[in-house]
């Protein structure tokens, strides 16, 4: 069980980063992402880097009192978050931009969802994957 | 398109999905002419005397629990109404054949297990109970 506000601050910088790879078209900033999403969805949510900035300078300001929540839909949607930055990765570094962009986008539209609206993408994604 | 107007173009998509998605999860809508009928079976229980509301849940669902929460608790002051919560990915056969499409899905079954209303998303209390309230 962990915070389930960790989750969605990670998934808010998770949107300003996406952001700026989509802006500046860096390899390097879609990288970090990258292994963000990498750690989170292998390693687990709470390994991850965010969750760390998280766990150091943003839980000690908020409430003690909080909601917790089951690890794997998180790491259920750092997994899909993974997938669309693989994609946005292989396309900055062959600089076939169409993919890079699409992929960004995609994984930007997630990540933007969770973290204002604490939309759940496990609950959507996850089934319909399974019942193929 | 430049990509400035690509980021803004997805988070205005994004936000109005959002609210949509919002305002759209967990109704309550009443399926008059369903030809979906359990049977105790299929859902590894008895069915409630006057009614069941059966829950589909996964793992990969935070919704899921406060679903749970909510339908135990509003459902503790019927005693004919059973709550059944089942795991959707170990009940694939029966959630193709009720298209069940995401978690949590929550279908209201009468007394022969017939569905009569089901809602998509987490149900809000207040809707909970009067949909009981017509059961």
């Amino acid at each position: 069980m962990i915070d389930s506000r960790g989750p969605r601050w990670s998934a808010g910088l998770t949107s300003i980063v996406l952001a700026v790879a989509l802006i500046t078209r860096s390899p390097i900033v879609i990288i970090i992402q990258l292994v963000q999403f990498g750690i989170g969805a292998f390693a687990g949510p709470p390994r991850s880097p965010y969750a760390w900035l998280y766990k150091r300078f943003v839980q000690p300001r908020l409430s003690k009192d909080f909601d917790s929540e089951d690890v794997r839909p998180p790491q259920f949607a750092q997994f899909v978050g993974f997938i669309f930055a693989l994609l946005a990765t292989v396309g900055a570094l062959t600089q076939i931009w169409p993919l890079f962009t699409i992929a960004t986008a995609c994984a930007l539209f997630a990540a933007f969802l969770n973290s204002a609206f604490g939309y759940c993408l496990g609950c959507k994604l996850y089934l319909l994957g399974v019942r193929l | 398109m430049n990509s400035a107007a690509i980021v803004v173009a997805v988070l205005l998509l994004a936000t109005g999905y959002g609210l949509v998605d919002r305002k759209r999860a967990g109704k309550i809508k009443a399926k008059a002419d369903s030809a979906h009928s359990i049977a105790p079976h299929e859902i590894g229980s008895e069915l409630g005397e006057s009614a069941t509301v059966l829950q589909f849940s996964s793992a990969f669902c935070t919704p899921c629990r406060s679903t749970r929460s909510i339908l135990s608790s509003v459902i503790a002051h019927y005693p004919k109404i059973k709550h059944v919560e089942v795991d959707a990915e170990n009940n694939l056969a029966l959630v193709r054949r009720l298209d069940i499409r995401q978690t949590p899905t929550t279908l209201f079954l009468n007394a022969a297990g017939k569905e009569i209303a089901r809602a998509v998303g987490s149900p809000k209390r207040d809707q909970v109970i009067s949909a009981l309230e017509r059961i």
